[in-house]
């Protein structure tokens, strides 16, 4: 695949200089200009869904999690969902930033500082949801790290949900130190670019007083590159590690060992839709047309095509595992999956995970932005579905006596909107504040920016 | 006007050419300037090895880190799971390694990338915002577009004519004088500075 031409980015005006100008300014604009009232529009309707986010949290804490749907079959109810979906939307990010550079993909450099701050807020919201489901969440502390209690006992190192409390911190705080690194020669920048005092000041303390000098470019690099390395391995630890959750139960439906994998191309696979349908906004919204290319989201409607076949493959060998195991729990589980209390869910995610990103396969559909939004929006919807799906599989477990479907309530309903209020709240105000695009790479890429050759020593 | 009442720090060559400052590193460097370092928006491809700089230890530092990090995060489960208060789960082994293999490893992570994230900060020298460059009207052009070589007036070979005497050499258009910062001054003395009213390119 060819790297897109980043030619464009000159526009009309010719020399290196003007085009790293034009890069920076265009970079800067959003931030440095007063927000308007689409900007405004959308923050507020943000902080509507934060604020329910807000009120079903204080409800739940106050009133307790008996006001969720969960029943005694079904422990597990929406928040895992919840939970599931937004760690995997974060590992879009992960891969964008850490992989695709280690791959020397150069695409990646327009997408990757967004795709970082929505892996960042994701996991925030994501750790909502254990936090809630704990019920009381400031003591969530003494049940989920090897603090010392008053009974003396630690926690148990053997559970796949503790290696989880140590996987996703880990994650969010690798995530964040790897966010921050590279913000910093962009935040320099923009404390230089600053004319306000209050500005000055601020992205003058957070840019640690980069200089721009070779002496801390070259450990600066080396440390980039370490972090994407240290956050490639832990990327796919951490969805492997979401998925033994699962997958180390006695559950059927969930004991299999296709979980890892067929989780992180999920993960990967909702990720990259997200980015896609935030991108496609902001994009436009913040007139950065050009340096995030049509190519850039053909590349990526391609990464989600090739990950809905791997998640579309997953189902398919799920099926023919659970028949082919000849365990009667197995096959039962599968056919209820199909055709039980939630088969309308399993359609709903097998229609928009693998039959609907199929259009991709036309040239057409990638690059064109009105039809590519509605299959990456579906995708979204589908891949929460199909979190829903398997932790649905509860429902129906070994005690037919024990059987009961799961209704979620209006708690239920107001967590998961309001997750989404208040990631797009975290995230607009990225947009505010921050350089969305990674301005020091961007420029490292442009036209005439590297030197020739022949002049090493 | 009163600049030469104030203290030099260095002498600061601009290019706008990447070709141009690689060439101008590798002269300062055979030169045998040893306080000196170069200044851009965006990492340069082989400048490091014009300056003649030694490769970064950085690798090392995450490395050790790590590898502390992961015995520490073991060390940690099996002192609680079998020494400080064993409990038998699963008819398992108090010390059930394997089960210990994925919490071993974020370890690794967590303390690899916190030693990265230290480590860089370190031997960048961040964290020290006072500097002659800052509060100056070259910082913004050097984190914008254009490519400086700083000589610092601590190095030993320093002098104005010398410094002035080789960034010529190098073909440098845009040769400047830095002067230790003068609270409040140095706003309006920059503009004073024959070549501070220099364009950026073309725009």
């Amino acid at each position: 695949m060819t790297p897109p031409e980043e030619t464009e980015v000159v526009g009309g005006v010719s020399g290196p200089q003007a085009t790293l100008q034009k890069i920076d300014d265009d970079i800067a604009a959003p931030f440095e200009s007063f927000p308007t009232t689409r900007w405004l529009a959308a923050f507020t309707v943000a902080k509507i869904g934060a604020a329910i986010f807000g009120i079903s949290f204080v409800y739940t804490i106050a009133v307790g999690i008996g006001s969720w749907g969960n029943n005694n079959p079904v422990g597990w109810g929406f928040a895992i969902t919840n939970f599931v979906f937004w760690i995997g939307i974060g590992h879009a990010g992960t891969l964008i930033s850490a992989i695709l550079y280690l791959l020397r993909q150069k695409w990646r450099t327009s997408i990757a500082r967004f795709a970082e701050a929505m892996t960042i807020f994701a996991v925030i919201v994501a750790l909502q949801f254990p936090m809630v489901h704990t019920g009381r969440p400031w003591l969530a502390a003494y049940w989920l790290l090897p603090l010392p209690n008053a009974n003396g006992i630690w926690v148990n190192f053997r559970s796949p949900l503790l290696w989880d409390v140590f996987a996703v911190s880990t994650y969010a705080l690798v995530s964040l130190m790897f966010w921050y690194t590279g913000l910093i020669p962009d935040l320099a920048a923009a404390r230089d670019r600053a004319t306000h005092r209050v500005r000055k000041l601020v992205y003058g303390i957070l840019s640690l007083g980069w200089k721009g000098s070779n002496r801390a470019w070259q450990h600066y690099e080396k440390a980039y590159l370490l972090f994407a390395g240290l956050s490639t391995p832990l990327v796919l630890s951490v969805h492997s590690v979401v998925s033994f959750d699962f997958a180390t139960s006695v559950i059927p439906g969930w004991h299999t060992t296709i979980f890892p994998p067929y989780f992180v191309a999920g993960a990967i696979f909702s990720g990259f839709a997200m980015v896609a349908t935030l991108i496609i906004i902001m994009r436009k919204y913040f007139k950065l047309q050009h340096i995030i290319t049509i190519d850039h989201l053909d590349v990526m409607n391609r990464i989600v095509l090739v990950t809905s076949l791997m998640v579309g493959y997953a189902y398919m060998m799920e099926l023919f595992i659970a028949w082919y195991s000849g365990v009667a729990f197995e096959r039962f589980a599968f056919m209820n999956r199909a055709f039980g209390s939630y088969g309308w869910a399993y359609a709903i995610m097998v229609t928009c995970n693998v039959i609907l990103p199929q259009l991709l396969w036309f040239k057409k559909i990638r690059r064109t932005i009105k039809y590519m939004y509605p299959i990456v929006i579906a995708v979204n919807i589908g891949m929460w579905f199909e979190r829903f799906v398997i932790i649905m599989a509860l429902h129906r477990d070994f005690l037919p006596s024990s059987w009961h479907d799961f209704t979620p309530t209006i708690v239920d309903y107001g967590l998961l909107v309001g997750s989404f209020g208040l990631f797009l709240t975290l995230l607009l105000l990225f947009c505010r504040f921050l350089p969305t695009v990674a301005v020091a790479e961007a420029k490292a890429v442009a036209p005439g920016a590297q030197p020739t050759g022949g002049h090493h020593a | 006007m009163h600049d030469q009442d104030r203290k030099v720090v260095g002498m600061i060559g601009l290019f706008d050419e990447p070709n141009a400052l690689i060439a101008a590193a590798e002269k300062v460097r055979d030169a045998g300037y040893t306080k000196w370092d170069c200044h851009t928006p965006y990492p340069l491809h082989g400048l490091d090895d014009a300056m003649g700089l030694k490769p970064s230890p950085m690798p090392y530092i995450t490395l050790t880190a790590g590898l502390i990090g992961g015995c520490l995060g073991m060390y940690m489960m099996y002192w609680m799971s079998a020494v400080d208060y064993p409990v038998r789960i699963g008819g398992k082994p108090y010390f059930s390694w394997p089960a210990f293999v994925p919490i071993t490893f974020e370890a690794f992570v967590l303390f690899a990338g916190l030693a990265t994230m230290g480590g860089m900060i370190k031997l960048t020298k961040l964290g020290r915002w006072a500097s002659p460059l800052h509060d100056n009207d070259v910082m913004v052009e050097v984190t914008t577009t254009r490519l400086g070589v700083v000589l610092e007036a601590e190095d030993p070979k320093f002098t104005q004519e010398a410094a002035q005497a080789l960034l010529d050499e190098t073909g440098c258009q845009d040769i400047r004088v830095l002067y230790a910062p003068e609270d409040e001054a140095s706003e309006d003395e920059a503009s004073e500075d024959d070549d501070a009213a220099t364009e950026h390119g073309e725009v």
